[in-house]
């Protein structure tokens, strides 16, 4: 194992020389383009400006309402500059309402078109500005863009992935040439025993078999006995006890919604979603609606994200908002509600008996507790599960351990005051606040 | 060591020649056991298909099969909306202020809804006028769930839908040929309704509007027109009373339409020494006399006589009236007690007379009473009984082309329904406004099925000056359309009724969104002239004087129709909690009957005896009025006048009611002409009758369980005299029970957090059953059906227990349990049992006296400190909270009962059946509608756990859980249950004692504060309030 280890650092070792090396040529190039290309600057932004630039600013003014080769709120931008004229376009994009005013046509009718919506205004770009996103809204599609893009970004990774299947192969080879090494040392060295006339096979005493030496021996099989008995005793007693526990049921949900990108990768706040469990018992699972707020204007994930579901997962997400957008009866070549509507029939994961009450308000807002604590880490699920079993003896214990947090909360303060006097200031439970009595949960 | 000792079982058993007694020696059953036509046929045993090696191969099998199909969880699915209406957050609840005007009950009301259905109706204190909801009102959201409602219009009988129907009733409406139109209808007392008629009347020239109300007020109607100029009824607010006398008016019930409770409760309640009083004179036992100080039971007859001798004694006049002497005694007592209380005193009459009427408003003027409100009158009573006889034969000349019949049911409430049915069937256009398939929707052609109205839109101008606004809570169910907006159709207009009653309101100066928030608005434009004909009938004071002094019993029994207050007049029969709702005066459920005297029982022949179980027994008796013969069973009432008999109305209807609602006998062709009293023969007609009563002790016999003092005492002794506290003897030292002492028990420390307490002041308590239903509503309590009350397995959380004094009065019961000298026992089972010994003391002491004293006494889980019920309990299902109730955990209970055994208050239910799911007990619980109303907070118990008052956990811990989630302390008064919320007489003060400023901290401290059988040492959390008299 060290040895391995230690044979594969050297490896890791060689490879990250080699890659810094192949790095510091292609900055040092890139430098020499960049100092190359400079002088040329301005003549490009009469003609077209700076894609990269360009880029840069679209997602962060343009891209909530316009996608490149796609209707969305706004119409699709791919060759704007083709479609109007360049003057006309600075003075739309700087403020959309004034053009209107003037009665351009052009103007009208696109405002018409757009269900008279006015597209923000942008006094803050410049021409330069314009300029540049213009010039990225000229690039075409990327057809096989993915596939190279991909190939070129995860040569380097790719790269050690195949050499640690080279070094596995090489030591498996190597000990196959062990084992047979031994193989062949043991068969000669028998053979000039035998040619030097020495004993190897030793005759065997008579025995009594181990296993009737055990039946013999009845204290021996009354210890074994007692211990099965036990054993098979407390395994029947954990699978008798896991009857109705279903922790760790992850169901295959109508829509695969990734819990792991909405809250892991892109970090949105658990009760964004599921708002109501800051006011009510449910935490409630989202109506569509909420859905829609975002994904009105996300049609399709990221390619590499997309990738990553087929990879990973075998999901292909595109589709699975499609499927949200025929529950909503969302149009998005149309970018309105036509459809019927019809309801996401979600399985239910954390299913607690009728006869226990539980208020998410009451552990999210009054008692300040991570989401977390009973779900586990759902940012990084990528299919939801029970992560907690969900017994009583779960929540029991959680109740007696956790201590409560009632700074701050004014309808603690006096209770809290009086309590930690009985309690000669000790730190106080949720049990010592009355949450063991059965009518607490129970009702 | 052997006995030659023979036992015997009977002393048939002594004569050896006995065969019977032969037989049963040799052999142990007495008729031989069936075995040989099971298994003495070996053909068949051997042909049959199945051995016993298979039999026990299926067993196995479906064993197996059974619990490996219980190790896996169902799925279970979870539907969110798409669009999710902003006010809705799933799990809370939100209330919205309507008005109940179903043209018997009128009440503004908050209803609770979840998840957007109603679940619950609770009183809307922000209306200062009419904002408490009865028991009725209460009950009416499970109404909504009911299952024999209409689900879409009908014509001829077959379902339809609305385009058919609009069709098919407008080709009719353009050929009336100059017909009349007539519509029908309940009092609506609506703006918008009154101008919607206006239209229709321009649409059709020909049309008239009949106001009827099943059970009416014409007399008082009548009388107060030809004083006041307008048809309408006096209000009255007792908040200020200090004498209260009413001559046969149940106003703590439901005269004139009751809701006057609340004020008279207030009056009730003993402040600085002093109470209002309250003398009843009345033939049944109603709710006002079970609570009024002094009560005499009186003849209809002799109430007008009354009236007479008042009036001279008080207006003048002098008419010769011959009383009985102790009536006549008390009469000049109450005329001085009216005199001296001046215009704090009021008299109130439930004569159905308008000679009584005029003289009692003549009385109350001469008076100069301010209790009575006559500017801004109640407007919930328009019905006219000429102009219904009117329309009657109208129909049977063929007059009437058409009839909107709307909100009524005359053919099962009009007295001679069989007339109403046949005149009805003359016109050719029958059109119904109704939910149900009633007796009347039956008989029309056109059933315009109508909503709930939680799911309609309304005004109504309850009292002049103030309307109340119906909003719906929920969409329509069904596919149903309320009156307003049909008739707005078919008058040609294209509005939708609710921007009409937007408009009709924003008129009227109110802003809509304001109002429909609070519920009401209050105006000053005149809204509502009754479009009704009326004949004004004007009798001089002195006719109407010499009237009622001359007044001659009749010969036969004098009937005095009356109504519950469960089923009202009927118009919710079908709704169970309502019929399982004890009558507060018989504590009878699922039954109308003959209320009779002792006296006159045993004239009749009636016999009321408890059955082997407890349960009680009746005879029938035939009840004769002009050859309509009814045979009801017949209940001796105590405080029942001599010489008459009460029946309940409301019962006895069969169209469109469930089966096992089906109860009662239809007493409406008793109601001649609208009047409520009758004169009918009753007679013996044999057979017994099954009561289902859910008390079966009627006194208290002279136990400390109710305690009573008067005015005087309360007011001058101190508490140790009327409120003393109970002692034990330790070392022979006298020592208060709730000493340490003497206590076995340890304390938990329950000084910091909440400790809630509830008071029931037996003062202010009428004994109405609005907590009941709230209590049924909010816990998901069961209902059970007539024959487990019978076995008195009734699943009331919380009963209101009724007691009648043995002697005239509690006190004097107590003095003869005091005088109680020896056993005596050989007098009680030797002698006439009137000896003064302790068993035939004791043993008359079960005895209510003819005319007793009445106390209600609300009784739920106790919650005591020292819960005996908690100690007995082998699993631990029963313990106890820090914060003073007493827990209950159902899934932990194993149904050994020996808790119910062990409390001493007896207020544990035990659940024999599955009550929900299951078709032996059809009633809301088995079908997915009637489940609707389930208060989804509250666990739905199974069988075989034991059950009871939670003091209303699921709504202290949202209280608090509120104050956590804003950060806030509690304010006092946020603390509540279902049944402090329904009380709106102040009786129920629940909170926190802990919290020193609270009122019910301050109520703890009264003098008057006492607990249910502190003796026992439990210690409850509930205590009560000492019932003070104003003898």
């Amino acid at each position: 194992m060290i040895n391995r280890k230690l044979h594969f650092s050297a490896w890791q070792f060689m490879l990250a020389f080699v890659f810094v090396t192949l790095c510091s040529i292609s900055v040092y190039g890139q430098d020499a383009t960049t100092s190359d290309g400079e002088p040329a600057a301005p003549v490009e932004a009469t003609s077209g400006g700076d894609a990269a630039l360009g880029e840069a600013l679209f997602k962060a003014n343009c891209a909530s309402c316009h996608k490149l080769y796609k209707k969305a709120v706004g119409p699709a931008l791919f060759q704007v500059s083709q479609r109007h004229d360049r003057e006309w376009l600075y003075s739309w994009i700087k403020n959309s309402a004034a053009l209107i005013a003037t009665g351009d046509a052009e103007a009208v009718a696109i405002y018409n078109e757009y269900n008279q919506s006015n597209m923000n205004a942008f006094p803050q770009l410049s021409n330069t500005d314009i300029d540049n996103i213009i010039a990225y809204t000229d690039t075409e599609k990327p057809v096989a863009a993915s596939t190279t893009v991909d190939k070129s970004s995860s040569s380097v990774p790719s790269d050690s992935s195949v050499s640690n299947n080279i070094i596995l192969g090489a030591l498996a080879v190597v000990l196959l040439l062990l084992v047979v090494l031994l193989i062949v040392v043991n068969k000669t060295l028998k053979r000039f025993a035998e040619a030097n006339g020495i004993q190897t096979e030793f005759e065997k005493e008579e025995r009594t078999p181990i296993w009737k030496a055990f039946v013999q021996n009845q204290f021996l099989v009354l210890v074994t006995s007692v211990f099965l008995l036990l054993a098979s005793a407390y395994f029947a007693y954990g699978a008798l006890m896991s009857v109705g526990v279903d922790q760790g049921y992850a169901p295959v949900q109508p829509i695969h919604y990734s819990h792991r990108i909405h809250a892991g990768s892109n970090q949105i706040d658990c009760k964004y979603c599921h708002s109501s469990a800051r006011e009510s018992k449910h935490s409630g699972i989202p109506s569509l609606n909420v859905c829609m707020n975002c994904h009105k204007s996300i049609g399709e994930v990221a390619d590499a994200t997309y990738q990553e579901g087929i990879d990973e997962y075998g999901i292909d997400y595109n589709k699975e908002i499609q499927k949200l957008y025929a529950a909503t009866g969302w149009d998005s070549d149309e970018q309105k509600f036509v459809g019927e509507e019809s309801p996401v029939r979600w399985v239910r994961i954390h299913n607690l008996p009728d006869l226990a009450y539980f208020n998410h308000a009451q552990h999210v807002t009054a008692g300040k507790i991570a989401c977390q604590t009973c779900h586990g880490p759902v940012e990084e699920m990528e299919v939801m599960y029970q992560y907690s079993p969900l017994t009583m003896g779960w929540c029991i214990n959680c109740h007696r351990e956790t201590n409560v947090d009632l700074q701050g909360n004014g309808y603690y303060e006096q209770i809290h005051k009086e309590l930690s006097e009985a309690r000669g200031g000790r730190q106080l439970t949720i049990a010592d606040l009355g949450g063991l009595e059965c009518g607490k949960c129970h009702y | 060591m052997a006995t030659t000792k023979k036992y015997w079982k009977s002393t048939a058993q002594l004569d050896d020649s006995n065969e019977i007694v032969k037989n049963l020696e040799q052999n142990e059953f007495a008729s031989p056991i069936p075995s040989d036509e099971f298994l003495g046929n070996d053909e068949t045993m051997e042909s049959s298909s199945t051995s016993r090696r298979d039999f026990l191969k299926y067993v196995g099998f479906s064993t197996a099969a059974a619990s490996l199909a219980a190790c896996e969880g169902p799925v279970i699915y979870s539907v969110p909306y798409v669009n999710q209406p902003e006010q809705i957050i799933p799990g809370m609840a939100n209330y919205y202020a309507t008005t109940i005007a179903n043209g018997y009950d009128f009440a503004s009301v908050l209803v609770k809804t979840r998840e957007g259905r109603p679940i619950k109706i609770e009183s809307n204190k922000d209306a200062m006028y009419r904002g408490h909801a009865n028991a009725r009102v209460h009950a009416s959201v499970l109404s909504l769930y009911d299952n024999n409602r209409l689900k879409t219009p009908m014509i001829k009988g077959v379902e339809s839908n609305w385009e058919e129907f609009d069709k098919q009733v407008a080709n009719q409406l353009s050929s009336l040929n100059g017909k009349e139109l007539v519509v029908l209808s309940q009092t609506f007392a609506s703006p918008s309704v009154n101008k919607i008629f206006a239209q229709l009347k321009e649409k059709y020239s020909n049309v008239r509007v009949v106001t009827y109300d099943s059970v009416g007020e014409d007399a008082a109607l009548a009388a107060f027109e030809a004083r006041y100029g307008s048809r309408a009824l006096a209000d009255y607010d007792f908040t200020d009373a200090e004498t209260i006398v009413s001559i046969g008016a149940d106003f703590v019930g439901d005269w004139q339409g009751g809701g006057f409770d609340k004020g008279y409760a207030k009056s009730r309640v003993p402040k600085n020494g002093k109470m209002s009083q309250h003398i009843q004179y009345e033939a049944n036992l109603s709710l006002s006399g079970s609570n009024a100080d002094r009560r005499y039971p009186v003849t209809p007859t002799e109430q007008k006589n009354i009236i007479a001798a008042l009036y001279s004694k008080i207006v003048g006049g002098g008419a010769n009236v011959s009383l009985s002497d102790k009536v006549a005694k008390s009469v000049e007592q109450t005329a001085i007690s009216l005199k001296r209380a001046g215009s704090k005193a009021v008299v109130l009459c439930g004569v159905p007379d308008q000679a009584a009427h005029q003289l009692t408003i003549a009385i109350n003027e001469a008076l100069r009473s301010t209790l009575v409100d006559t500017d801004s009158p109640i407007m919930t009573r328009q019905g006219n009984r000429k102009s219904v006889d009117t329309l009657v034969k109208d129909m049977s000349a063929g007059k009437v082309g058409a009839i909107f019949i709307a909100g009524v049911d005359p053919v099962y409430s009009y007295d001679d329904s069989d007339a109403f049915a046949k005149a009805l069937e003359k016109v050719s256009l029958r059109v119904s406004f109704a939910s149900s398939m009633n007796a009347t929707a039956e008989k029309c052609n056109y059933v315009a099925t109508t909503p709930h109205f939680l799911e309609s839109w309304g005004d109504t101008e309850i009292k002049k000056g103030r309307v109340y606004l119906t909003q719906p809570t929920i969409n329509p169910i069904f596919k149903t359309r309320q009156l307003q907006d049909t008739l707005l159709k078919w008058s040609g207009s294209s509005q939708s009724f609710k921007d009409f009653l937007k408009e009709t309101s924003t008129a009227a100066g109110a802003s809509w969104n304001q109002s429909l928030q609070d519920g009401f608005y209050k105006t000053s434009v005149v809204v509502n002239d009754s479009e009704a004909q009326v004949v004004r009938e004007v009798i001089s004071n002195s006719a109407a004087l010499s009237a009622m002094a001359s007044a001659k019993k009749p010969s036969g029994y004098e009937l005095t129709l009356y109504t519950k207050t469960g089923l009202g007049d009927g118009a919710m029969a079908n709704n169970p909690w309502l019929q399982e709702l004890p009558d507060p005066i018989t504590r009878t459920t699922w039954d109308n009957y003959v209320t009779i005297s002792q006296a006159d029982a045993e004239k009749v022949g009636v016999i009321n005896e408890n059955v082997a179980n407890g349960a009680l027994d009746g005879s029938y008796v035939t009840v004769t009025l002009d050859g309509v013969q009814r045979k009801l069973p017949a209940l001796i009432q105590p405080g029942q006048a001599a010489g008459t008999i009460g029946i309940a109305l409301g019962y006895g209807q069969t169209a469109a009611i469930q089966e096992e609602m089906q109860t009662g006998v239809n007493a409406y062709p008793f109601y001649k002409n609208g009047v409520a009293v009758q004169t009918v023969s009753v007679k013996d007609a044999g057979g017994t009758h099954e009561f289902a009563c859910t008390q079966l002790q009627n006194t208290m016999m002279g136990r400390d369980i109710i305690r009573e003092t008067d005015l005087e005492t309360y007011r001058t002794v101190s508490k140790d005299n009327f409120n003393p506290m109970p002692e034990v003897s330790l070392n022979h030292v006298e020592t208060p029970v709730t000493s340490p002492d003497v206590d076995l028990w340890e304390s938990f420390d329950r000084s910091v957090g909440h400790h809630f307490n509830m008071s029931i002041d037996l003062n202010a308590c009428t004994g109405c059953g609005a907590c009941v239903i709230a209590c049924h509503a909010e816990n998901n309590v069961p209902v059970v059906g007539k024959t487990e009350v019978r076995k008195s397995r009734d699943m009331h959380w919380l009963r209101i227990d009724r007691y009648y004094s043995s002697e005239d009065s509690f006190k004097a019961d107590e003095e003869t349990k005091d005088n109680v000298d020896g056993l005596g026992m050989g007098d009680y089972l030797f002698g006439d049992g009137q000896g003064d010994g302790a068993l035939s003391s004791f043993g008359r002491l079960e005895n209510p006296s003819d005319n007793p004293q009445v106390a209600f006494q609300p009784v739920m889980c106790q919650h005591c400190n020292h819960a005996p019920c908690e100690t007995v309990c082998p699993v631990a299902a029963s313990s106890h909270g820090r914060q003073g109730q007493n827990h209950m955990a159902y899934n932990r209970c194993v149904g050994t009962r020996y808790c119910a055994n062990n409390c001493p208050y007896k207020v544990r239910r035990f659940n024999w059946f599955l009550y929900n799911g299951n078709d032996e007990f059809d009633y809301h619980m088995n079908n997915d509608l009637g489940r609707m109303v389930i208060n989804p907070d509250v666990t739905v118990r199974s069988r075989g756990v034991m059950e009871k008052c939670s003091l209303c956990m699921q709504m202290t811990q949202m209280t608090i859980l509120e104050a956590k989630k804003d950060g806030r302390m509690i304010k006092d008064g946020e603390f509540a249950t279902a049944c402090s919320n329904a009380c709106s007489n102040g009786a129920i003060t629940f909170g926190d004692i802990n919290d020193k400023e609270s009122e019910i901290f301050k109520v703890k401290q009264q003098d008057r504060m006492y607990h249910l059988l502190e003796e026992v040492g439990t210690e409850p959390n509930v205590m009560y309030q000492v019932k003070v008299r104003n003898v």
